[in-house]
């Protein structure tokens, strides 16, 4: 058991075990090295943001929290179980919400419920009002009876949020929860992740939207290449890694090189963005900065910065 | 502890193991849901074949051929026919099924998310499938009823040989399915293993007509010793050796449920 202090959301400093602690694991599928000497350790009661580009190795560590792959090397606990041994015990104290949309297209959205109100053991007795209350938080409950095909990608999605949740899971995990989905369903979802946390659930959501990470965790941890490469609050990633501020200078594409190359002899970080070229640490620029436009620095700064990578 | 935690059921109260009644509950319930949507085409097919069996074989040949093996020509097809729908109606859906709700649907990915582990899911499918075989297997002969087979207290029987005839073919689905790469695949197990076995089995005509090797062949064949212990059941003839029949039911179902399980298994979990 990891014995990490951690602050719960009444404000006490508990030594509770944390919700997930993962020690040196590595996931290779034939050649590929997936996760490669992964540590992460995420404490209870908070949201918990994995925050990578496509590849970054964030389903695989999802998919090796539930069992449904298993580590090649290194130590898995969640829950305080040890896994892949007690597995079906933490999965019995879990909800999970996949990327991938894999509910029974031929059920109504309660038929759906009440099997994984079985499969979560929600005993008989309790069974009727956990799926209403399901239905309740997806806000299907007028759709109750109307078979999956026949609902939209938005609905499909919180009735997938609304069966990993069904028997009041201490953790839940979403991969990728609002990927492909319109702003609006996105906004919904979000509103039902921070009602999540508010209620002492711990959440791990890997991510590969930076404004769903800066919006919802409390700790982010950026992956990339299959291991953490960096962790922290949203505000201490963007401090420690791409500075104040930003300075976003427009121009030709001329211009942008001949930037760009300035901030390479000058030592400083820049990458572009856009149409613009962005020079990182505005703030430590002193006079010499070529013309343009200051803005305070985001978490998209610091993760091109960590990661090298552009993102959506 | 935090006051949330307090107000939710003890999880550690709930303990979990391997085969649990409850996962297996779980499992099959949502086949059930599923059921309650197509169970007026499965009753349709399951009678309206043997029903085709009967008249073409039955009344076709039955002017040529007025007894077979000592019994009417309509009484040995309507048995013949009950093996005949329990392998396909258990093999068929172990492989297609297995297929889709692992590979298309991703329902079985869904599932193992849950508390549920790769043997309970696998063998509550099976369970599933080999249950609707025992009971739909019936229907040949309740369709033989109306072309004058006689009522027999050993027929109470054949539910639990479908059952257990039913078991091993949707094991042996879920297995090939576990290996297959597409789902056209199936067509050479459906032409070169299915399609050989329902005929050489004694089903339309004995196996004892047949040549010295394709005999031999007819022993080793489980569907074989399903036809067997059936005949013997519904002519209410059941001897020794129909233990030996049930014997290799028995282990042909334990030895596909084990390889069901380790085949699909690895490729549930990566």
């Amino acid at each position: 058991m990891s014995g990490a202090a951690t602050q719960d959301p009444q404000g006490e400093i508990s030594t509770a075990p944390a919700a997930i602690a993962l020690r040196g694991v590595h996931k290779r599928f034939g050649e590929i090295l997936a996760v490669d000497g992964l540590d992460l350790e995420v404490p209870n009661g908070v949201c918990f943001g994995l925050l990578g580009p496509n590849g970054a190795g964030k389903s695989t560590t999802m998919r090796m929290l539930t069992a449904q792959a298993l580590a090649d090397e290194g130590s898995i606990e969640v829950l305080g179980y040890e896994l892949p041994r007690e597995s079906k015990q933490a999965r019995l104290e879990m909800g999970v919400v996949p990327q991938l949309d894999n509910l029974d297209v031929e059920l109504t959205c309660r038929q759906i419920l009440t099997v994984f109100a079985r499969l979560y053991r929600v005993p008989r007795g309790a069974r009727d009002e956990a799926v209403e209350r399901a239905l309740q938080i997806a806000n299907l409950r007028p759709r109750a009876d109307t078979i999956v095909r026949e609902l939209s990608g938005g609905m499909r999605r919180r009735l997938l949020v609304a069966r990993g949740l069904i028997h009041r899971p201490r953790l839940v995990l979403l991969d990728e929860p609002t990927v492909g989905l319109d702003p609006q369903i996105r906004q919904e979802l979000w509103s039902l992740i921070d009602g999540l946390r508010a209620d002492g659930v711990t959440v791990l959501m890997s991510t590969h939207y930076i404004e769903e990470a800066e919006r919802l965790a409390d700790t982010v941890a950026v992956m990339s290449a299959g291991k953490v490469i960096a962790e922290g609050t949203p505000a201490e990633l963007v401090a420690g890694h791409a500075g104040e501020r930003v300075l976003e200078v427009y121009g030709p594409p001329a211009r942008l090189a001949e930037v760009s190359s300035l901030a390479a002899e000058r030592g400083w970080e820049s990458r572009r963005s856009g149409p613009a070229v962005a020079i990182l640490r505005a703030e430590s620029l002193d006079g010499e900065a070529p013309e343009g436009v200051l803005r305070p620095a985001n978490l998209e700064d610091a993760f091109v910065a960590l990661t090298g990578e552009e993102i959506e | 502890m935090s006051a949330v935690d307090a107000g939710r059921a003890g999880p550690r109260a709930t303990s979990v193991g391997r085969l649990e009644p409850a996962a297996l509950a779980g499992v099959m319930s949502r086949d059930v849901s599923i059921f309650g949507r197509y169970w007026k085409a499965t009753t349709f097919s399951s009678i309206v074949q043997p029903t085709i069996y009967l008249l073409a074989f039955g009344l076709g040949i039955r002017a040529f051929i007025p007894q077979i093996a000592g019994v009417s020509y309509v009484a040995y097809v309507s048995t013949g026919v009950v093996a005949t729908a329990v392998l396909f109606s258990s093999a068929f859906p172990g492989m297609f099924n297995t297929f889709v709700r692992w590979q298309f649907q991703r329902t079985y990915d869904a599932m193992l998310a849950a508390p549920v582990d790769v043997e309970e899911l696998i063998t509550a499918e099976v369970l599933w499938v080999s249950i609707r075989a025992g009971v739909y297997g019936v229907a040949p002969l309740i369709v033989g009823f109306f072309f004058g087979l006689e009522p027999e207290w050993g027929m109470l029987l054949v539910p639990l040989i479908g059952f257990v005839t039913g078991f091993g073919f949707c094991s042996f689905g879920v297995a090939i399915a576990a290996v297959a790469k597409t789902i056209d695949n199936f067509n050479y197990v459906t032409s070169a293993v299915l399609t050989p076995m329902f005929l050489v089995a004694g089903t339309f005509f004995p196996v004892e007509t047949l040549p010295d090797g394709v005999r031999q062949v007819a022993y080793i064949n489980p569907l074989y010793h399903c036809v067997e212990l059936i005949r013997n059941a519904c002519f209410a003839e059941l001897g020794p050796a129909d233990l030996g029949h049930a014997a290799v039911l028995i282990a042909f179902a334990l030895l596909m449920w084990r390889l069901a399980v380790s085949q699909l298994g690895k490729r549930l979990i990566d």
